[in-house]
């Protein structure tokens, strides 16, 4: 027998340069005794800041039911692609065509319900299909040929562009039918009739409603992931700071709901748009497809050894993003109740901007669908807040640029901070 | 002792370095005699890089307490550059060539040999040969450093810090990465240097090689120097050296094992594997091996035999092209075509570079375990989390993880304890065979005996166990039977009781008499 156990080994090693029982905490700061990890939690500190920002600055302006109402609706295709593009940017690839796929698509979907009349469910459906094979053939050269994403969607912006302008020439396609309209400009009826708010007036009981069920939902759904970590011994945010957490998450959502209600009840593509981010937040958290993503960001060589079917995944992604550029296509052409050659112009943009802000890692491997849209809110709020007090558009432009400078910064500042950059 | 030597070219003494949260030295005294061959020994994590950080400048000055003294002369060194100016060179453990660059480029980077901003081309070559004369190496000047190995490439660095007018030399792990011949030539090269008045300080975990070729070795640990022995009079052993290491004797450094021996689990026969890279080039060739349930298998070869090169093939062809032979599991023949195929045969395969191919450094512990037996915690393609959770924490527990929870990101992990989580992941996808590359590359003595306890149990549990190493005591100490490997060939199989390190040297080094 050895004269030595691994236990007794294990107490001499370890000790040293870095005691992993007492890791540093950087990027962490405390307030008033809740610990709060700045790297994952900036973002959001960001956003309510900006907020209060723009708030004092337009005189509540900002705030008001109609223009929460315009924010959403205006930024809605954005935010789509955003959710597309975050998974991409996750698994390390990029995609620079969403702009141009966006015009195709919202073209062809012109095509088929002006110019062809097809019934509008039969159009979109042709039209998502088409987004996919764009999708599809982007993801083709991509994960099976092998070319870098960067030179495949460079290639499809100016393709699916070129097919944009041959299919409308230099005019644009409409009107669109009512229905599409509705989805990319209406907003819920007033199923239930109207309460009484007090001094905030008469408020659509629907939306209020459906308001108070999803922060219900919010909470349940947070409270049992909590327990259930909690149980297994894993580290959980303490009382008070998941308290505050959920009281922020409610106060947002019922502050949204209630000046929605009180404007024209709840818009479709708000509708749509939160059900594609839950959908999309647990696909990417919690199914295997989700985790698969991941593991390609963060290292593709180790999920090519540990099985990973790499060029799948990748091409669903792509797959996945051409539907979703088809989805904010036809929106985008709804909302304008016309399909024009420029359409989607620097959307690509917006929505890499949207998912970098949002916290993703420009090396991959680190993201969230919210993050992304807290991403894209924050430039829709700088966008409206600055065009209210009446910023000229380099101003905005200036802003931007700056903001999404600083967040990538700081992300690879926090980083640093913590000693994980090689 | 090597304090009342007079002639020291290195004192450094009272050093004191501390991180955020930790004390990374402790009044950490290092005397170093003019024209010696000083080797630091220590576990990894016990201050010895942190030491050669403050020695070369890379922590500035005032970055510490403690005072250098180089050469008579108190240095207060603000950058690398200071240091080097004095003549103090460091070589660290990954290389810092650029590869596309030839080697002559190399050796005069951040240092050109120029008039006026012009490179003189002529000079730079000409200085680089003779340059690389010095250091033994033989090839063109003008071959980029991409073309030559990793033993050249270390002996480029060489030359590159005696360009600089070296005194002091610092290598950190110099021949972590080399075959035993060019770990050979570079001690070679030391010794060589010494009689030119060079003094070398060399970080090393192979105690062979340090008990062969320095003066004095100064042990370190938990940031402390624990004491400087003279090696002159060949009197002090590799165990004497462990002893100060983990601050006790270690009578055995193989966990004892009784192996149960059982049915064939599989055979390769006949195995050939081309390189992708070279065309025609057989990598692997006409490779036959058997592995038994229980069993523990070493894979003996020199660097460039195709040890890695056999066992990625054989796992779902994740190197190589042209591929032939037969593989059979448990004696009935199998198509494995792609990795995913391999894990569904009971294959599994822990990278010998477990950074690179291994793990996910920036995701945590539970999703690292996970990444390859995933689809067994999911149902339709859901993740069981709360199943993920304890299962995680369970091999955390078994495998003695080091780590506050399962959530700790893997990239801050000592590499025993990452070692312990790749382990962890394959054992996750139940296989019947497993095959460790270099198990316990870059781990430091205590975690090796915990990787051996692990690799004995999984063999006990009727596994079968292919371990690949290129430290021969290893394999005489953990397998129950070798098998050689030289230029892609199988070159022998020897049972536990007839191998030594001789016999093994012998048959992995048959191809090239």
């Amino acid at each position: 027998m050895s004269s030595i156990t691994p236990a007794e080994v294990a107490a001499g090693t370890g000790a040293g340069a870095g005691d992993p029982g007492e890791p540093r905490r950087p990027g962490r700061v405390s307030l008033g005794g809740l610990s709060l990890n700045l790297r994952s939690s900036g973002i959001y500190i960001a956003f309510a800041l900006i907020i209060a920002l723009f708030s004092v600055l337009t005189d509540g302006a900002l705030l008001q039911p109609q223009n929460i109402s315009n924010i959403i609706v205006q930024n809605s295709y954005v935010l789509i692609l955003a959710i597309g593009m975050i998974l991409i940017i996750i698994a390390g690839h990029i995609d620079l065509s969403v702009g141009s796929v966006v015009a195709v698509t919202g073209a062809l979907a012109a095509v088929l319900m002006v110019d062809m009349g097809l019934p509008w469910p039969a159009a979109l459906a042709v039209t998502l299909v088409a987004g996919g094979l764009v999708g599809a053939w982007q993801g083709f050269w991509i994960a099976y040929f092998g070319i870098p994403a960067f030179i495949v969607t460079l290639a499809g912006m100016l393709l699916f562009r070129a097919l944009t302008l041959t299919v409308l020439g230099n005019q644009g396609i409409g009107p669109f039918p009512d229905a599409v309209r509705t989805l990319a400009n209406g907003f819920t009826d007033g199923y239930l009739g109207n309460v009484g708010l007090g001094p905030l007036g008469g408020a659509d009981l629907f939306s209020l409603l459906v308001g108070l069920l999803a922060v219900a939902g919010m909470v349940v759904a947070q409270w049992r992931t909590r327990r259930s970590r909690a149980g297994y011994g894993q580290a959980v945010d303490p009382v008070p700071l998941f308290a505050l957490k959920m009281a922020a998450g409610a106060a947002l959502i019922l502050f949204l709901v209630v000046q929605l209600a009180r404007f024209k009840n709840l818009p479709w593509v708000l509708v749509l748009l939160a059900a594609l981010v839950l959908g999309y937040s647990l696909l990417a958290g919690r199914t295997v497809f989700g985790r698969r993503i991941y593991a390609i960001g963060g290292n593709l060589h180790a999920a090519v050894m540990s099985g990973v079917k790499v060029k799948q995944v990748v091409f669903w992604i792509f797959v996945n993003m051409g539907v979703l550029s088809a989805v904010a296509g036809v929106i985008f052409a709804g909302r304008l109740n016309q399909a024009g050659p420029t359409a989607g112009g620097s959307f690509e943009l917006d929505a890499i901007a949207a998912a970098f802000i949002g916290g993703a890692a420009v090396q991959g491997g680190v993201g969230k669908v919210a993050g992304a849209i807290t991403g894209g809110l924050i430039m829709a709020v700088i966008n409206n807040g600055m065009s209210l007090i009446g910023s000229p558009s380099e101003r905005v432009m200036l802003v931007k640029g700056a903001v999404l400078l600083a967040a990538v910064a700081f992300d690879v500042w926090t980083k640093r901070r913590a000693g994980t950059a090689r | 002792m090597a304090d009342q030597m007079t002639d020291q070219i290195l004192r450094m003494s009272g050093i004191t370095k501390t991180f955020p949260g930790v004390r990374a030295l402790q009044d950490v005294t290092l005397s170093v005699r003019r024209g010696e061959i000083h080797a630091i020994c220590g576990e990894n994590g016990a201050g010895k890089s942190t030491l050669m950080k403050v020695l070369s400048g890379v922590h500035p000055h005032g970055d510490y307490e403690g005072e250098v003294v180089f050469d008579g002369a108190r240095c207060e060194f603000g950058g690398i550059r200071d240091s080097e100016r004095a003549g103090i060179v460091i070589i660290h453990q990954e290389l810092a060539l650029s590869p596309q660059l030839s080697i002559a480029e190399n050796i005069f980077l951040g240092n050109e040999r120029s008039r006026h901003g012009i490179i003189d081309w002529n000079r730079t070559n000409h200085e680089a040969a003779e340059l690389m004369r010095r250091v033994g190496l033989r090839e063109n000047p003008v071959t980029p450093v991409a073309d030559i190995g990793v033993g050249k490439q270390q002996l480029v660095e060489i030359a590159k810090a005696l360009s600089k007018r070296v005194r002091l030399l610092i290598l950190d792990e110099p021949t972590a990465a080399l075959n035993d011949e060019d770990s050979a030539h570079l001690l070679d090269l030391l010794r060589g240097l010494r009689e030119e008045g060079i003094t070398c300080v060399i970080i090393s975990h192979k105690l062979n090689e340090v008990t062969a070729v320095a003066d004095s070795v100064t042990v370190i640990r938990d940031g402390r120097t624990i004491e400087t022995l003279d090696m002159a009079g060949g009197h002090v052993t590799e165990d004497r050296i462990i002893a100060g290491m983990v601050g006790r004797a270690l009578d055995n450094r193989f966990p004892p094992h009784e192996p149960s021996i059982g049915e064939e689990a599989l055979r390769i026969e006949d195995w050939t594997v081309h390189s992708p890279t070279q065309p025609g080039r057989k990598v692997v060739d006409g490779a036959s091996l058997t592995l038994r349930r229980g069993e523990i298998v070493g894979l003996a070869g020199l660097m460039g035999a195709g040890r890695t090169e056999l066992a990625m093939s054989v796992f779902g062809r994740a190197y190589g092209t042209d591929i032939s032979g037969r593989i059979f599991k448990d004696g009935r023949p199998v198509r494995i075509r792609t990795v995913q195929d391999a894990i569904e045969h009971g294959l599994a395969y822990a990278t010998e570079d477990r950074k690179r191919y291994g793990l996910n450094l920036i995701d945590d512990i539970r999703r690292n375990v996970s990444a390859a037996g995933l689809a067994g915690l999911a149902r339709r393609g859901w993740v069981d989390e709360r199943e993920e959770y304890r299962v995680a924490e369970e091999y955390r527990r078994s495998m003695n993880i080091k780590a506050p929870g399962v959530s700790s990101v893997v990239g801050k992990l000592s590499g025993g304890n990452q070692q312990k989580v790749v382990l962890s992941k394959w054992i996750l996808t139940e296989p019947d065979v497993l095959i460790l590359d270099e198990p316990t590359r870059g781990i430091d003595v205590g975690a090796k005996y915990e990787i051996y306890t692990i690799i004995n149990r999984l063999a006990d549990q009727g596994r079968a166990i292919l371990v690949i190493s290129s430290e021969l005591p290893e394999l005489l100490g953990l397998c129950d039977r070798i098998y050689t490997l030289c230029e892609g060939r199988v070159t022998g199989e020897v049972p536990r009781r007839e191998a030594t390190q001789e016999r093994l040297m012998h048959l992995m080094t048959k191809g090239q008499e």
